[in-house]
C-alpha cells in the first residue's frame, strides 16, 4: 500500500532526522535517547495490546445502522446533540466516520449536523481515544482535553448555520 | 451483519492514521486501563453470546495480526517523542508552549498540530513529549485538537475522496479556530480547577 509506504517513510525519516541531530549534541544524548524510546515503547505495548484487540469487541457490539440512524435529516440542534453522540460513539477508523457522514449527507441530513458529527467524531471517537490517545497521553490530560471540547461540535455546527455553508 | 464492516476497514485506518512521540512518566496500568480492560472484557463476552468461540476467535487472529503490523510504528513514535525530549530545550519550550506564552503559544500549538506528519502514533507521542518537557494544557490541547481537526494527513487520504470536496474544505474553515479556543478554553479551566498548579 503506498499510503501506508509513505507514512513509514516520512515517519522512520523523521526519527532518521530527530536522531542525528542528537547524534550531533554527542553520544550520550543519542544513547540516552535511544534507552527512554525504548523504555517507554516496553512501557507502552501492554496498553496497545489492550487497545488494539480490545478495540475490535467493543466495534462489534456496537452495530452500525444504530449510528447511521441517529444521523437523520435536518433536525436542528437535537440533531446537532444526537450526531454529537454519534460521532463520539462511531467505531472504526477514518473511513467508517466519513463513509457515515457521507451517507448522511446524501440522505438529506443537515450540512450543520453533518460537521457536527464529522468535529465530533475527531474530537471523541472512543476507539482512537482508547487505542491511541489514553496509552500515549497522561490519563488526566485525555480526560481534560475530551472535557473542554465538548461545546466546538455545536460551535462548529453553529458556525456552519450561520455563514449557511457548505 | 454488522461485523463484517465494522471490523476490516476500522483498524487498518487506524493504523495508518497513527503517529507521534512517547510521553514519560506513567503508571504502568492506571484506572483507565483498567476500565478499557473491563469493558473490553464485557464486549468480548457479548461477541461470545452472539457469535460463539469463533466470533471470539476471528475478531482475536484480525486483531493481533493488525497489533503486529503497528508496532514497528509505534516503536519509530516513541523513538521520536524520546529524541524531540532530549534535543528540545526545555526552556524554549516552557517559554513557547507554556502556561504563560499567551496567545503566541496557543498558535504555535496549532501550527505544529496542523503539520505534524503522520497519523495518531506520531501525534500523541509528541503531544506527551512536549507535555513533559514544558508545555502547558492548553498548548498541548490546541495541537492535539488541530492535529484532528485541521491536520491535513486525514484531510487529504481520507475526508477529501469520501465527503467531497467543498464539504471538506468548508469543514476545514469552520475548523480554523477551533484549536485556539479549546487551547484558550482549556487555559481558562485549567486555572480554576487547579488554582495552585498541576497536583501530582
Amino acid at each position: 500500500m503506498s499510503a501506508a509506504l509513505l507514512i513509514d517513510i516520512l515517519l522512520w525519516g523523521s526519527v532518521a532526522g530527530v536522531g542525528f541531530i542528537a547524534w550531533r549534541r554527542g553520544r550520550t544524548v543519542l544513547v540516552s535517547s535511544l534507552r527512554e524510546g525504548s523504555l517507554e515503547f516496553a512501557n507502552i505495548m501492554p496498553r496497545i495490546a489492550i487497545g488494539v484487540v480490545g478495540s475490535g469487541y467493543i466495534a462489534a457490539v456496537i452495530p452500525q445502522e444504530i449510528i447511521t440512524g441517529w444521523l437523520g435529516p435536518d433536525s436542528g440542534w437535537l440533531g446537532v446533540l444526537t450526531a454529537v453522540i454519534a460521532g463520539a460513539a462511531t467505531p472504526g477508523g477514518p473511513v467508517v466516520g466519513f463513509s457515515i457522514g457521507a451517507v448522511a449527507l446524501k440522505a438529506g441530513g443537515g450540512p450543520p449536523q453533518v460537521i457536527a458529527y464529522v468535529v465530533a467524531w475527531a474530537l471523541f471517537a472512543f476507539q482512537r481515544v482508547i487505542l491511541w490517545e489514553i496509552p500515549f497521553m497522561p490519563a488526566r490530560f485525555v480526560w481534560f482535553r475530551a472535557a473542554v471540547s465538548v461545546p466546538f461540535p455545536f460551535l462548529a455546527a453553529a458556525i456552519a448555520m450561520a455563514i449557511g455553508k457548505p | 451483519m454488522s461485523d463484517a464492516p465494522l471490523k476490516d476497514p476500522p483498524p487498518a485506518d487506524d493504523a495508518a492514521e497513527a503517529e507521534s512521540p512517547p510521553g514519560r512518566v506513567r503508571k504502568p496500568i492506571g484506572w483507565s486501563m483498567i476500565s478499557i480492560l473491563v469493558l473490553v472484557l464485557v464486549c468480548a463476552a457479548l461477541v461470545y453470546r452472539r457469535d460463539g468461540a469463533d466470533g471470539v476467535i476471528e475478531i482475536l487472529t484480525h486483531d493481533l495480526s493488525l497489533f503486529g503490523g503497528i508496532l514497528p510504528r509505534v516503536l519509530a513514535g516513541c523513538l521520536l517523542g524520546a529524541f524531540i525530549a532530549e534535543i528540545l530545550p526545555h526552556e524554549k519550550v516552557s517559554r513557547s508552549l507554556g502556561p504563560k506564552s499567551g496567545l503566541k503559544g496557543l498558535l504555535i500549538g496549532t501550527a505544529f498540530g496542523a503539520i505534524l506528519p503522520g497519523g495518531p502514533f506520531t501525534a500523541y507521542p509528541v503531544a506527551a513529549a512536549l507535555l513533559t518537557v514544558g508545555a502547558d494544557f492548553g498548548a498541548t490541547i490546541a495541537l492535539v485538537v488541530s492535529w484532528t481537526l485541521i491536520g491535513y494527513g486525514r484531510a487529504v487520504a481520507w475526508e477529501l475522496p469520501i465527503m467531497g470536496t467543498e464539504f471538506t474544505l468548508w469543514r476545514i474553515v469552520i475548523s480554523l479556530p477551533l484549536p485556539v479556543l479549546a487551547g484558550a478554553f482549556g487555559r481558562f479551566v485549567y486555572a480554576r480547577v487547579y488554582p495552585n498548579g498541576a497536583p501530582e
